[in-house]
């Protein structure tokens, strides 16, 4: 079976821009995913881990051994390039805006996290519309349920971790009760979707 | 984002010309210019003012701020104000310590101007570390913001007591000379910054969209302030530091924010690049 049989249909087409939220046990399960994305994917991915505020993070080096594409940390206003991974800086939120564009804030915690999961999917959501896939992988809060959901309001696909099988659950299932038309996945079958995505080889 | 506030967050495309309009109508009644500010932030602050502030729609915030100029103050609040912390990010005060200081030394007076103050927590964290080395007698530093209600709580310089213990922390890993706690008093839950701070400290209203340099300085400290803004106005703002900064004189920028996009890159060369301590490049 393939990754797009396991998640219905084709849901790989038109798909621009992959966006990730994780927090405990996610380094983990980002790490487990990152591998399957293909050099030619040309995708642009944004990646929110929950982590200790304290800089330089080591999340950007870490992702980058794991990954054929380009893994940085932006800064502000860096422009969005395809084939490249986002990792969002310690303390800020990040955010995609039309352009599209990096855009950083020191905005409030959301849901006590900064990055949070929600602001960077919300902001995602609305530059990519259908053109954006949100998967919701290990974590012990709720944050990424209202992201998560903006994503599906706005014909994206919406992914998570099926609970049972991640580190900490209970953010796959806040984004499960929140969005019930989001499918639940391996992270095995995860990976076999990213790695569908893109010009096929 | 409440269902309430998620259309200007998300919405039709409509939602922007309705932006457009609603910030063409603050300037024209209250001189303030946001149109320079980044859209993804500003629909953020604006859909938290709608839910809290109780409005149904931007067009009805619209109506309430520019009938009720103390709408439009509370509106203010939540567009501008950015909590921070005394000594947030230490590595960037450490660096400070380490690459700006001994340089500091060698002038009789300093100028400081700390752009973008909002509740002021740079700005005490300025005059701390200042007193450290010795400094603050001979400088006086320059705190600007929009908001009048920030610049007052600034200048009050009064904090919850629940962030002293953060306060602490950041202040010791910024390379602290002194225990924090001589530098205020403590009552009622609150902590009080020591009034001797404050003499060599100047609060005053100013707009890096609308206003001009008004003094020469050696050091601007302008952090997590042009993420909020686009690049035109971000390329403003930096003009104005450039303009205001003395031959040789310092720049500091927030950890996420660069002069890598700026039209005045080459205007300023990296000093401590991984803190972001810019120095204006010899003309």
């Amino acid at each position: 079976m393939t990754a797009t049989a396991a998640i219905g249909g084709d849901l790989g087409t038109g798909v621009e821009a992959v966006a990730i939220g994780a927090s405990s046990g996610g380094v983990e399960a980002v790490s487990a995913l990152l591998p399957a994305l293909r050099r030619t994917c040309g995708l642009a991915v944004f990646v929110v881990v929950h982590q200790p505020r304290r800089r330089p993070s080591l999340l950007a080096p870490i992702f980058a051994q794991r990954c054929a594409l380009r893994v940085c940390e932006p800064v502000d206003k860096d422009p969005v390039r395809p084939g490249t991974v986002y990792v969002a800086p310690p303390d800020y939120h990040l955010l995609v805006d039309h352009g599209p564009v990096i855009t950083l804030s020191t905005d409030d915690p959301v849901c006590f996290s900064r990055p949070s999961i929600d602001v960077l999917f919300e902001s995602a959501a609305d530059v990519y519309r259908g053109r954006l896939a949100g998967i919701v992988l290990s974590g012990a809060n709720d944050d990424g349920a209202e992201g998560l959901a903006a994503i599906a309001r706005e014909g994206g696909v919406a992914l998570v971790q099926d609970p049972a099988t991640a580190a900490a659950g209970a953010m796959c299932v806040a984004a499960l009760a929140r969005t019930p038309a989001a499918r639940a996945l391996s992270l095995a079958a995860i990976a076999e979707y990213l790695h569908s995505l893109g010009p096929s080889a | 984002v409440d269902a309430q506030a998620e259309g200007i967050v998300s919405g039709p495309v409509d939602a922007g010309i309705e932006l457009e309009s609603f910030l063409g109508a603050i300037l024209a009644k209250y001189h303030y210019d946001f149109r320079g500010y980044a859209r993804v932030s500003l629909k953020r602050r604006l859909a938290s003012a709608l839910s809290r502030m109780g409005y149904a729609s931007l067009a009805r915030l619209q109506e309430g701020v520019v009938r009720d100029p103390a709408e439009f103050a509370k509106l203010l609040d939540f567009m501008t104000v950015r909590v921070s912390e005394l000594f947030r990010d230490p590595p960037y005060f450490r660096a400070l310590r380490e690459h700006v200081v001994p340089i500091l030394r060698t002038y009789p007076s300093l100028k400081v101007w700390v752009a973008g103050c909002s509740t002021g927590e740079e700005v005490w964290s300025f005059a701390i570390l200042l007193r450290e080395e010795g400094l603050l007698e001979r400088t006086l530093i320059y705190a600007t913001d929009i908001n009048a209600r920030a610049l007052a709580a600034a200048e009050a310089g009064v904090y919850a007591q629940d962030r002293v213990p953060l306060f602490t922390e950041n202040h010791r890993l910024s390379g602290g000379r002194t225990s924090l706690s001589a530098h205020y008093t403590a009552a009622y839950g609150r902590v009080a910054l020591d009034r001797s701070l404050r003499r060599n400290v100047v609060f005053s209203d100013h707009s890096l969209a609308t206003d001009s340099v008004f003094a020469e300085v050696h050091v601007v400290s302008c952090r997590n302030v042009l993420i909020y803004f686009e690049r035109a106005l971000q390329d403003r703002a930096v003009g104005l530091f450039g303009d205001a900064l003395c031959r040789r004189g310092y720049l500091g920028l927030g950890a996420g924010e660069s002069l890598r996009f700026s039209a005045h890159r080459d205007a300023f060369e990296p000093v401590v690049r991984e803190d972001r301590i810019y120095q204006k490049v010899a003309a």
